[in-house]
């Protein structure tokens, strides 16, 4: 799946910006996350039509790209989650970031890793749903 | 004229350097006698007390004072004149955006001195006497067009005083007149290129060019290169002030290192812009030139404000005339930040050699519990990663360069692009907040 990833300045207003430029674009936030320290930070954004929102965003001078990052369905019981990671984590496949989302009752888990092919092959290996 | 020598004054342009030493005693002393029929001149050196039998070597002229721009803005339009007007056959003035414009004279003489100096940097990058030479520089007040017209013609090539502008007459020119030689602002040839693609016109097949002559404007190394490649030719630095003559001053041989300063005309000094004393070899600095030969207006120390530093004395080409860097920025930018001279270029130098950012920067000095501190702030090229740990990496790489560089560390921060101030169509290069202590 594709996930806008924003440059973000410790700025009021950035923020802001980004969401109204989206808005008027017709674009729907369906997750997000800001990563920051003090100094930057990455917003990083799973929505309708990204390839859009991307030219979008950067027509407004935002600094942006496309990156591709792994959404995993969970099914609707305790330790889920925690079971899914426990898979990779076997597998020797650390994980650069991770949050989550629920879309109508269902956990989506999204994460980047440090080895995509490999991730990719134990996904279909374990069947494991991509959320779609 | 022997053309196939590669030297047109070989007299003075193979010297060696005890030669040179020796000339320019000779010829400071004989500038001096000249500047003491000018008031102001005459003044200053009492207050110095330094005659011409004082100066044994050319490092004396460090005995001397300096002149400014200011000076020539005071004395205003005649007060340097070294000579009755009625023996001036040339007035060059520079518009000040601040006071009084400036004004430079010249006898016959100097026109004649300052043509010889064209046509040696001319022959020494291969132009012989049937090359045809195209000036596409302004004329008028404008050193760069009567300067190079008139060097081109004591050369001996037939030369075409095309101006600058309409590029469509210039290439025209080019391929009519067989034209092999251009003179002409770096970014102007950029636009030319430019139009002879929309014109469907090959500049390696269509014209005989071969040699540029390039300068007045600040470039870079990676734009000149980009400019021979585009063309198929050889472009090099030009370096000239309307103080001295205008082009001529200095200028690159064929080795392409740095650009010969003629010392057979010129004291060459680097100095410290902020204590005024010289700095080693290899350091920038202030360029400080004192004309040798100049009849009309001899200037002594005139603080060019330029910064450049010495890349050597000796060339392979033969020419034992100092080599200089290309000019690096003006003095009037330099910072002193905990008694170390940092000039807003090394940090430049630094930035640009990171792919990952963008060419927008902006200094911050700041007084932070009594410690000055400097940030640089630099716009990122593009999100070339969405990995946090990249972009931590890439600020302590800069900064770690950076410190190797002005040897204090700098706080680097990542900014987006376009989020830097921009004044005029200028980029801001340099905040400075600090406290000034009384
Ligand atoms: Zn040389």
């Amino acid at each position: 799946m594709k996930q806008l990833s924003i440059f973000l300045e410790n700025k009021s207003g950035t923020l802001l910006n980004i969401l109204n430029a989206l808005k008027a674009a017709d674009i729907q936030i369906i997750a997000s996350t800001v990563a920051d320290t003090q100094d930057f930070g990455i917003y990083r954004v799973i929505c309708s039509q990204p390839e859009k929102a991307c030219l979008v965003l950067k027509e407004q001078g935002i600094t942006v790209t496309l990156t591709d990052v792994f959404t995993i369905e969970l099914e609707d019981k305790p330790g889920e989650a925690a079971r899914v990671m426990a898979i990779f984590a076997e597998a020797g496949i650390n994980i650069s970031y991770m949050y989550s989302f629920l879309v109508s009752g269902k956990g989506i888990l999204v994460f980047r890793t440090s080895d995509t092919e490999k991730t990719a092959a134990i996904i279909k290996a374990k069947g494991l749903h991509e959320f779609a | 004229m022997d053309v196939k020598s590669p030297y047109l004054h070989p007299e003075y342009e193979t010297l060696s350097r005890e030669e040179i030493s020796k000339l320019q005693t000779e010829r400071l002393r004989e500038t001096m006698q000249q500047c003491m029929k000018v008031p102001f001149y005459a003044e200053k050196f009492k207050e110095a007390g330094v005659t011409p039998d004082d100066i044994k070597s050319p490092d004396d002229v460090r005995r001397l004072p300096f002149t400014t721009k200011q000076d020539l803005r005071d004395t205003y339009p005649f007060g340097l004149a070294a000579v009755p007007l009625s023996q001036c056959v040339r007035l060059h003035s520079s518009s000040g955006t601040t006071g009084n414009p400036t004004v430079i004279l010249h006898t016959q003489r100097d026109l004649d001195e300052w043509a010889n100096q064209v046509a040696r940097n001319l022959w020494m990058v291969g132009l012989r006497p049937d090359d045809v030479f195209q000036n596409s520089s302004g004329y008028g007040m404008f050193t760069g067009g009567l300067g190079f017209q008139y060097g081109a013609e004591r050369l001996g090539m037939l030369t075409v005083p095309a101006a600058a502008g309409n590029s469509l007459r210039q290439i025209k020119f080019m391929k009519d007149f067989g034209t092999t030689a251009v003179h002409a602002v770096p970014s102007y040839l950029t636009r030319l290129y430019e139009v002879m693609q929309e014109q469907g016109v090959d500049p390696r097949k269509d014209t005989k060019l071969r040699v540029f002559a390039i300068g007045a404007e600040p470039h870079s190394e990676e734009q000149r290169q980009r400019i021979e490649k585009m063309f198929g030719v050889k472009a090099y630095n030009s370096f000239g002030m309307s103080e001295m003559c205008g082009p001529g001053v200095g200028f690159e041989c064929q080795e392409q290192n740095g650009l010969h300063f003629w010392e057979d005309y010129y004291i060459v000094e680097i100095v410290d812009p902020e204590t005024l004393e010289p700095v080693p070899d290899g350091e920038i600095g202030e360029l400080v030139l004192t004309s040798l030969r100049r009849e009309a207006m001899p200037l002594i120390r005139y603080r060019t404000r330029d910064l450049t530093r010495v890349l050597g004395r000796t060339c392979p080409c033969g020419r034992n005339h100092v080599r200089l860097d290309r000019m690096k920025g003006r003095s009037d930018d330099m910072m002193v930040l905990r008694g170390v001279n940092i000039f807003p270029i090394q940090i430049e130098k630094i930035l640009m050699q990171f792919p990952e950012l963008a060419s927008n920067y902006l200094i911050t000095l700041t007084t932070d519990n009594d410690n000055d501190n400097m940030t640089v702030e630099v716009e990122i090229a593009d999100m070339f990663t969405d990995d946090y740990k990249r972009l931590q990496e890439l600020t302590k790489s800069v900064t770690r360069a950076l410190k190797d560089e002005i040897l204090l560390t700098p706080i680097v921060k990542l900014v987006p692009k376009g989020s830097l101030p921009v004044s005029e169509g200028k980029a801001v290069r340099v905040v400075d907040k600090r406290k000034v202590y009384q």
